[in-house]
């Protein structure tokens, strides 16, 4: 049997926000470790292509037009203290990154040079090349590596666990090369552990994002915020729903529709295909909707970046648009249309990482902390802008290890049995034990994601989403009965497949939760029969908390606003 | 459209555990990959089918496979673009690692190479307040390098990998290179007399195929050679291999044509005697089999020597 040593601060997931958390905490002196179900380089992260936003003083920006446009972007319902601290502590964390590093592109100054982003007027994203994501990813693996913090690679996490007084003191987890199970103490657990696209077919989100560390920390009591607000991607490859960047607009492409007209004009004046992503998305649904698209897609068209510049500063979008749509960018129009592409809800933080209130106005699970996609700080609120995930992760991942590190010093060691495994170990072990033919986890994934995609997508309203919560309950129904082939301990992805199925479909249960209770339309959230939006009412945020065997709880919490008074949002 | 996935599998939970081959036939779609294919067969006929994946889209470095006997990524190959008839496509795990099961196999073994070339940034210190200055020009070649998403394909079928399991092999050489080149990193000598030492970027064989497979255009071994050059420059002490390639232009210099022995000699110098002696049944073989010109040791240089002496004065200006 797998022993672990306790940690003071003990991470689960190895993207960005996870390693990032890590080295903070691990340089406060703190005892870390990770967990994480991939090698950390395989992490999604991996997928951020376009670049990372910071205001530099020294370029002439100022941290508030950032926070400005971040504020405006979620649609008023980013919490204004959260987005004060992203869009400050923004310059200092990118040269970090940088004496870490990462080769952001430069500009004849050999300083480091920017591009335009959506949502934006002035050019404030940093990048390597398109494939930011990876290039700060693998940096910061490098950095893993020089300080030898233990990571345990392939361990799949099944549930957290409390000590008798209600405080997070670890989590049960099984290594997938040997099928072991084993008891993780720690005094404090970072959630960085991804986001929920798999929820959704398609998706630009990789296999592995199935909302795990969500569903996890949702069952163990710590509440998830502002479900309904799914971010669709305005250019995502039909089919696989592949993403195609940003940055391609940031660079000067343009949206077409099948009468080749620049069809933005008619939905954002100024900013074009430069509006944030809730708004393009939309302009795009409407024009597909209403015949001027072709396909179900409208087109994105590069032509007059030319070959050289396509390669040199979308070289990654250039060889996939190639490879996966056999489109030569420089000669042709790339259909593309809206893809679910990131959660901006999920596990409710302040702006330290903590799952829970130090003031008590809302309930959490202390010892919990978040960080990345998986948490709700809140700075994206209704709407991410592009190049703050990246963001978001390396400025909140670096405040919850720091605040992990300094609170593990706080209290006592956990004091958990080896029993509280027992539950999962005896689901396995049930699941396993389950004679076919019953149905397959495949089976029932693709029906929540197309119903997810069908009712929950840009546009929703009271029917539909009612149909999808019917549809997802009934699915809940089914997952007890699901049957793998695959009986052994080694590496079973069979297994893996289930499990993440049943936390999938409580992260679609609460998507749906929050779209029924959100009575306006909202950054990514626009129900047809609510077309406005009602700050009256509505200028708050939804709390979820799981209640085994019924229908989430739901609470509200006010936004915090400091300097921006809600205004009407036009592009 | 239909294909046949022939498929090598390995269960280590067997009671005598052996590699098979199982065949699956399955309909596909002109756009579906292998990978596609691959999910199709877990999701749909077996689901103990093991292989490793996540993003689909060549960037997470998860798929790597062979496929028709060269590794690649599971979901940058089109089913089409392999079996454009519908045949039979092959599908194994990588090469020179270890099998866990399947297709999925222990890359710990990349790693410890990975970790050994010490991978990350060494710095002036104290770091300045701002970003350290470096010209465009010096740092942008640079992504090229970093495209690297350690899939392990070049490992997989490295020749030289497959004789001699201490090689650093492509994957970790690329990533040395990218330190080597980078001009914020001061440690460049200690890492090139690192990289100077058995193993490492002289054991290369140059058989290209590590640039051959890779998928996102790392070209690991012109890394390597880039390596060499730096490593030559620098004047870290001579290799074998770096006789060896001084030796090869002196002599294509001087007599047009490749003096087979003298390299030899020059090569391995005159304390290695013994390792010249041993050498010489291959010579004879290779003057059997019309390998060595006939001329010898003593061959003059060919008549048209000055062209060749031509075309290195401009290789030498241009460069």
């Amino acid at each position: 049997m797998i022993s672990p040593p306790t940690y003071d601060v003990l991470i689960v997931g190895a993207g960005l926000a996870g390693m990032r958390a890590a080295i903070s905490a691990h340089q406060q002196g703190a005892s870390v470790a990770l967990l994480t179900k991939v090698h950390p380089v395989r992490s999604h992260s991996n997928a951020a292509q376009g670049g990372i936003n910071a205001a530099l003083t020294d370029r002439g920006d100022k941290w508030e037009d950032h926070a400005f446009e971040t504020v405006k972007g979620s649609d008023y319902l980013a919490d204004q203290d959260a987005v004060e601290v992203l869009a400050q502590d923004a310059g200092h964390d990118i040269i970090t990154l940088e004496h870490m590093g990462v080769i952001f592109n430069r500009n004849d100054e050999g300083q480091l040079g920017t591009r335009r982003f959506g949502g934006q007027k002035k050019a404030r994203t940093f990048f390597v090349s398109d494939f930011t994501g990876q290039a700060m990813l693998h940096v910061l693996y490098e950095q893993l590596m020089q300080a030898k913090l233990p990571v345990y690679e392939e361990w799949f996490v099944t549930s957290l666990v409390k000590d008798e007084q209600g405080h997070c003191a670890g989590l049960v987890a099984f290594e997938m090369r040997t099928g072991q199970f084993a008891l993780f103490r720690a005094k404090t657990v970072i959630m960085a552990s991804g986001g929920l696209g798999r929820v959704y077919e398609p998706s630009t989100n990789a296999l592995i994002c199935t909302g795990d560390g969500m569903a996890v920390a949702y069952r163990a009591g710590a509440p998830l915020m502002d479900m309904e607000m799914v971010q669709y991607h305005p250019t995502t490859l039909k089919g696989k729903g592949l993403l195609i960047t940003e940055a391609a607009r940031g660079e000067g492409a343009y949206l077409l529709n099948k009468q080749g007209d620049r069809f933005m004009k008619h939905y954002a004046p100024t900013m074009l295909e430069l509006a944030s992503r809730d708004v393009v998305s939309r302009a795009e649904q409407i024009e597909i909707n209403e015949g001027r698209g072709m396909n179900g897609c409208v087109f994105l068209d590069c032509r007059h970046l030319g070959r050289a510049f396509l390669q040199n500063r979308l070289g990654q979008i250039y060889a996939e648009a190639q490879t996966f749509a056999n489109i030569d960018l420089a000669e042709e129009l790339l259909p593309i249309r809206p893809g679910m592409h990131y959660q901006m809800g999920g596990i409710k933080t302040d702006t330290e990482g903590r799952c829970w209130d130090i003031h008590n106005q809302w309930k959490g699970l202390p010892g919990l902390f978040a960080a990345g996609e998986t948490a709700c700080v809140s700075l994206h609120g209704g709407n991410r802008l592009g190049a703050n995930s990246l963001l978001d992760t390396i400025v909140f991942g670096r405040r919850a290890g720091q605040c992990a590190a300094n609170y593990s010093r706080t209290i006592p060691p956990p004091t958990i049995s080896e029993r509280s495994m027992e539950a999962d170990q005896h689901l396995v072990a049930t699941i396993l034990a389950r004679k076919g033919p019953g149905e397959r986890p495949a089976a029932l994934r693709l029906e929540m994601g197309t119903t997810m995609n069908r009712y929950v997508s840009v546009f929703r309203e009271q029917e539909g989403l009612e149909t999808a919560r019917q549809h997802i309950q009934a699915l809940k129904a089914r997952w007890p009965d699901v049957t793998i082939d695959d009986k052994g301990q080694v590496y079973n992805t069979g297994m893996i497949a289930v499990l993440e199925l049943s936390f999938m479909l409580d992260c679609a249960e609460a998507i749906i939760a929050g779209a029924l209770t959100r009575k306006e339309s909202r950054g990514a959230h626009f129900r047809t029969d609510y077309l406005d939006r009602d700050d009256e009412d509505w200028l708050q945020h939804i709390l979820l908390y799981h209640q085994p065997g019924s229908e989430p709880l739901t609470d509200f919490l006010p936004v915090t606003i400091t300097q921006w008074q809600p205004q009407i949002r036009v592009y | 459209m239909h294909t046949t996935l022939r498929v090598r599998r390995f269960n280590p939970e067997q009671d005598h555990p052996s590699p098979y081959y199982q065949e699956y036939d399955l309909a596909f779609d002109p756009s579906d990959s292998v990978l596609d294919g691959l999910i199709k067969v877990r999701e749909t006929i077996d689901d103990s089918l093991t292989l490793r994946c996540s993003c689909r889209g060549a960037i997470c470095g998860s798929c790597g496979m062979r496929i028709n006997g060269h590794a690649t990524l599971a979901c940058k190959t089109k089913i089409i673009s392999v079996a454009p008839l519908g045949g039979t496509i092959d599908v194994e795990p990588m090469n020179n690692m270890p099998v866990i099961k399947d297709l999925v196999t222990d890359m710990t073994p990349f790693w410890e190479k990975i970790r050994r070339i010490q991978p990350w940034l060494r710095p002036a210190e104290p770091a300045p307040v701002a970003e350290y200055l470096a010209p465009p020009e010096s740092m942008n070649h640079l992504a090229g390098v970093m495209s690297c998403i350690m899939c392990g394909v070049c490992v997989s079928d490295c020749t030289v990998l497959e004789v001699d399991k201490q090689f650093l092999g492509p994957a970790a050489l690329a990533k040395a290179y990218r330190f080597v080149a980078d001009p914020r990193d001061v440690t460049t000598a200690t890492r090139l007399e690192a990289l100077n030492q058995p193993s490492g970027m002289w054991d290369c064989t140059r058989c290209m195929e590590c640039i051959q497979v890779c998928p996102k255009g790392v070209g690991p071994m012109d890394r390597i050679m880039a390596l060499r050059s730096k490593a030559m420059a620098e004047k870290m002490p001579a290799t074998c291999g770096s006789r060896h390639a001084e030796a090869f232009t002196d002599i294509i210099k001087h007599k047009g044509i490749l003096d087979e022995p003298m390299l030899a000699i020059r090569t391995f110098g005159l304390k290695h005697v013994g390792r010249l002696l041993g050498m010489i049944p291959m010579v004879f073989q290779s003057v059997l089999k019309g390998k060595i010109p006939m001329s010898g040791p003593l061959h003059r240089p060919i008549s048209s020597i000055q062209h060749i002496q031509r075309l290195f004065k401009r290789v030498r200006t241009k460069s």
